[in-house]
């Protein structure tokens, strides 16, 4: 079997990740396409876990999920924070900090 | 001892260590710098008592000189070097230099002149300044000045003369600014110091080219090793010390400060303008005799200058109203004299340090009575407002005539003996130097005379509610004793004494004969001053003098009120080029320098300007430019590992 | 390989809807999709124990947290698709083009090789194995995790923390409010008007109309305003065509104007057609 499939497959998810980022102004979906980005690496970290006949990259796909969870709690906090005050989710308002 | 030719010689500086007395001569500079301190750190608290310590500790010194005269008088000639040393000052690699102080017959008389002449200045002021709030703070400086002018004349090397040398030049300063409320007498503290500065500056290289050549600054070790120089070296250490001594002395060029100086309170006038600091230049240069006595182009230097200072000395003298201003000219004239003698050699030290006494007893008399009128005239200095002084303050009269008598040499009195001998010895050496010393004599006799008729004689042209009164006994003491020490001063010059007690550092000479026998000289003398003494009773005595200054005068006179021109002529050679200068390095700094070092801020601050048009606060524009160096480094990746 | 081959293209699919799809809560559901994919490829991959963390972590626990949110923040313009910064789409598509079509020829142009395959490391059971390597290589960085996580927790509670300044309003400041209010500005004292009342819909989406056949724009929630889901007044009417067509009456003599026909058309006793 070869693992060249599920990597390119990964690199395509995380372009779209990618791009979401770039182009959407709701903050949560800009997360959640973060989210996407982070699970295209796990994918390709499980393929390569795969493809090296050991498990260290499943581990460090575990250590991704794990720190994902961490940031998507205080990032979620910092966006509520941001909309009590602003009364916007959208990541184009929160702009002060400029020339 | 180094054979000279003509059969001179000249003495080494070997002292003795001090003991006995002389074990005391540290006191003598210590207790006017510990007056000057407990009056200048004690503020307020010693307003009260002040006066009367500063007056003490002075005399207290006196009192010690005395002593200490007395005790070498008895010692053989070639015992009376003494060396007192206190500590090691500084001491870096091979530079060792001691706080050592020497006393021999030399720094003896000055002693002598310092204390006993400072103490009755001291007693003086504390009458003339009574009213002064500022009395205490007076006492201080004075003390303060007293202090380092010992310090000057007891050090055994140059290390410890500069010292001294910039305590009188700080004293001088604080004391010609004393009334610094008056912008003129600021500025003339600060001309004072500033014009010194060029004086220092060549004592400083001089105490540097010492150490180059000889690895020290002590007297005893130059003294012994001067012949081992060359006479180039020697005549560049002369010239540096000539040029130190003209500072200080108000020789030309350097003599624009003096008559500014004036500006000071007149006792200060009278210690520190006429009878000592003044005169240090004469002692620097009796004092590294074992310099110029092996530099015999810098003692022709000397004589010129001190020809030329006679002169333009006497000629402000004749033209000045303001009594002060003329009396500073005569200072002036008369160190020149002094300068004459030291520069005329081994034959010359012993008159030129006798001149000074003599000129120290008489000048500091005449400046005081002075000082005297002008507290009773309402501090007004000008002599156009005298008049027939003489009924109003007989004491103050009295006194000044003497001291007027012994500065034009009335036969007997001391300017007599002291003016006579260094002319006789300038006829001796060179005849046009001693005919510019016979003139200076003559015109000595006619500014005097000037100044004596329109103060105390011819009629009363004082200013409206001016009431002369003589002035209180503590200020007329000081006033009798100096002018007894004015009548009496050339007593020091019986059975050639001075010359004999000045020979352990002056040398010995053999004595010439002048062209002419000495009595002829001295009848030439008087006469030339008789002349100069009638003709200022023809113009000044038998005329009424205005009350304002006539304008329409001759370029000579004009010229001597503008003190011959000497500012001007600083202003035009460096005052002025020195200020172009320092605009045009004003405008340098400003434009070229501040130009290059702001302008390079400047442009960033522009491209800055530009370039944080880039921060517009969006952080999807920062997450693009993430992606394209993500892009970028993902390319340069690929780019190594597929080729 | 075929679950891969199936999988592939409903993930991208998926993915690329994220782009697209106007409401948040869509790409929320979009993501979803995608995370059970992937989780089913974690399974075809030999990573049993990554598959459940997939879906219970990730689709349970991180994606629930997202539809919170998403309740809490409610509905505003960011959903707009509109874009506001000048260049940034075009530059967006660009890069990300750029970035696809590098990664996607790079990695072509890498010949991996056949995998050697999990099944010598997952000898003992897949979890057994983890467990192994988390708890002895990598035991250090589990730790550091475990304090991250509670930092993030703390940090969370912090954040969304917030400080009460003013008292707690009681129902008698509320009704002494409602009274003031009355007084000043005459505010209607009684309860708001009911959605859905007098008109043809019972729902709460739809206003109550009022006598004079106005809707009223008290009777119905403001997040159903914000979200435009409101059914208009207008369109009330244009149902009333419809209606009458089904219910075969001749065309309404009275309707000149929309508010008097949705009146008459909602009051019996003036009509005659409906009886």
């Amino acid at each position: 079997m070869n693992i060249t499939a599920y990597v390119v497959l990964s690199g395509i998810l995380f372009t779209i990740g990618c791009v979401g980022v770039l182009t959407r102004r709701n903050a949560i979906v800009v997360f959640m396409c973060i989210e996407l980005m982070l699970n295209a690496t796990n994918l390709a970290l499980v393929a390569f876990a795969k493809q090296h006949g050991n498990l260290d990259g499943q581990i460090a796909a575990f250590f991704v999920m794990v720190v994902a969870a961490a940031e998507v709690v205080v990032g979620l906090a910092i966006i509520m924070t941001i909309f009590r005050t602003r009364r916007s989710a959208s990541v184009d308002d929160a702009s002060l900090l400029k020339y | 001892m180094y054979a000279l030719q003509g059969g001179e010689s000249i003495p080494v500086v070997d002292p003795s260590s001090a003991d006995g007395v002389f074990a005391l001569l540290w006191l003598v500079v210590a207790l006017p710098l510990a007056g000057a301190a407990i009056l200048l750190v004690g503020g307020k608290y010693t307003d009260r008592w002040g006066h009367l310590l500063g007056t003490l500790l002075p005399i207290g010194s006196f009192v010690i000189s005395l002593v200490m005269f007395i005790s070498v008088l008895g010692r053989d000639d070639s015992d009376r070097q003494v060396m007192q040393h206190l500590y090691t000052w500084i001491e870096a690699g091979h530079l060792n230099v001691g706080m050592d102080l020497l006393y021999d017959p030399l720094s003896a008389l000055f002693l002598l002149l310092i204390t006993g002449v400072g103490s009755l200045i001291h007693i003086y002021s504390i009458g003339y300044m009574a009213h002064d709030p500022r009395r205490r703070r007076f006492f201080g400086y004075l003390n303060l000045f007293v202090a380092a002018m010992l310090m000057l004349v007891l050090s055994e090397n140059y290390l410890g003369l500069f010292l001294g040398w910039e305590g009188v030049g700080l004293a001088s300063y604080l004391l010609i600014g004393f009334w610094q409320h008056k912008p003129s007498a600021a500025a003339a503290a600060k001309k004072a110091f500033v014009i010194n500065r060029v004086g220092d500056m060549g004592l400083s290289l001089a105490i540097m080219m010492f150490f180059v050549l000889f690895g020290s600054t002590s007297f005893s070790v130059i003294s012994s090793a001067a012949g081992n120089a060359s006479e180039t070296q020697m005549t560049v250490l002369g010239l540096l010390l000539l040029l130190a001594a003209c500072g200080k002395s108000a020789q030309f060029p350097l003599q624009a400060w003096l008559l500014d100086a004036m500006e000071g309170p007149t006792p200060v006038s009278a210690l520190i303008h006429a009878a000592t600091m003044v005169t240090a230049g004469v002692y620097l240069i009796v004092r590294s005799n074992f310099v110029f006595e092996l530099a015999p182009n810098a003692q022709t230097v000397v004589i010129v200058i001190a020809g030329i200072s006679i002169l333009w000395g006497a000629w402000i003298g004749c033209a000045k109203d303001d009594i002060k201003k003329a009396l500073a000219g005569s200072t002036m004239s008369q160190i020149g004299y002094m300068m004459l003698g030291a520069g005329l050699g081994v034959a010359g030290y012993a008159f030129a340090i006798f001149h000074l006494l003599t000129h120290g007893f008489f000048k500091a008399n005449m400046f005081l009575g002075a000082g005297s009128v002008m507290h009773g005239m309402d501090d007004d200095v000008d002599m156009r407002h005298y008049g027939a002084i003489r009924k109003a303050m007989p004491i103050t009269f009295l006194t000044f005539a003497m001291g007027y008598l012994a500065i034009i040499g009335f036969p007997g009195f001391s300017g007599f003996w002291s003016k006579d001998k260094i002319i006789e010895v300038a006829l001796t050496q060179n005849i046009v130097v001693g005919l510019v010393a016979l003139l200076g004599a003559g015109v000595t006799g006619f500014y005097m005379t000037r100044l004596m008729l329109m103060t105390f004689f011819t009629e009363k042209r004082w200013s409206k509610g001016v009431h002369p009164h003589e002035s209180p006994a503590v200020m007329t003491g000081p006033l009798v004793v100096l002018a007894a020490l004015s009548v009496l001063g050339g007593i020091m010059l019986a059975g050639e004494w001075i010359v004999d007690f000045l020979q352990p550092v002056t040398g010995v000479s053999e004595h010439e004969d002048p062209p002419i026998p000495v009595l002829a000289v001295s009848a030439i003398a008087v006469v030339v001053v008789a002349i100069g003494v009638a003709v200022a009773w023809f113009v000044f005595g038998r005329h009424a003098v205005p009350r304002e200054a006539p304008r329409d005068v001759s370029f000579v006179t004009r010229a001597g009120r503008e003190e011959v021109y000497g500012n001007q002529i600083n202003d035009t050679l460096v005052v002025n080029p020195s200020r172009h200068l320092t605009s045009g390095l004003l405008v340098t700094d400003k434009r070229v320098v501040d130009g290059v070092l702001t302008g390079g801020p400047v442009a960033i601050g522009a491209i800055a300007t530009i370039a944080r048009r880039a921060q517009n606060g969006f952080v999807r524009s920062y997450a693009l430019s993430l992606l394209g160096g993500a892009l970028i480094v993902v390319l340069a990746l690929l780019a190594v590992n597929l080729t | 390989m075929i679950a891969f081959w199936i999988l592939a293209p409903i993930m991208t699919i998926a993915a690329l809807g994220i782009l697209f799809v106007r409401k948040a809560v869509h790409a929320a559901l979009l993501l979803a999709v995608v995370m059970i994919s992937l989780a089913i490829l974690y399974a075809a991959l030999d990573a049993p124990f990554l598959f459940a963390v997939q879906i219970i972590v990730y689709t349970g626990a991180i994606l629930m947290l997202f539809l919170f949110v998403l309740m809490l923040v409610g509905v505003d313009a960011s959903d707009s698709v509109v874009e506001t910064i000048r260049g940034q789409r075009v530059a967006a598509m660009i890069g990300g083009l750029l970035l696809g079509l590098v990664l996607v020829i790079g990695l072509g142009q890498i010949s991996l090789g056949t995998a050697v395959g999990l099944d010598e490391a997952n000898d003992a059971g897949n979890i057994q194995a983890l467990a192994n390597i988390l708890f002895s290589h990598y035991v250090f960085g589990f730790e550091v995790t475990s304090a991250l996580l509670i930092t993030a927790a703390v940090g969370a509670m912090v954040l969304a923390h917030r400080e009460r300044l003013t008292p707690k309003s009681t129902q008698t400041s509320l009704a002494a409010q409602r009274v003031r209010d009355y007084a000043e500005k005459g505010t209607h004292l009684g309860p708001l008007p009911t959605p859905g009342v007098y008109a043809r819909h019972n729902a709460v989406d739809t206003p109550a109309l009022l006598p004079d056949g106005t809707p009223s724009e008290a009777s119905i929630s403001r997040v159903l305003v914000a979200r435009g889901t409101v059914r208009s007044a207008p369109a009330l009417a244009d149902d009333i065509t419809v209606i009458e067509g089904q219910i075969g009456g001749a065309p309404h003599a009275g309707r000149q104007s929309e508010a008097p026909a949705t009146t008459t058309e909602t009051t019996p006793a003036t009509g005659g057609d409906h009886q």
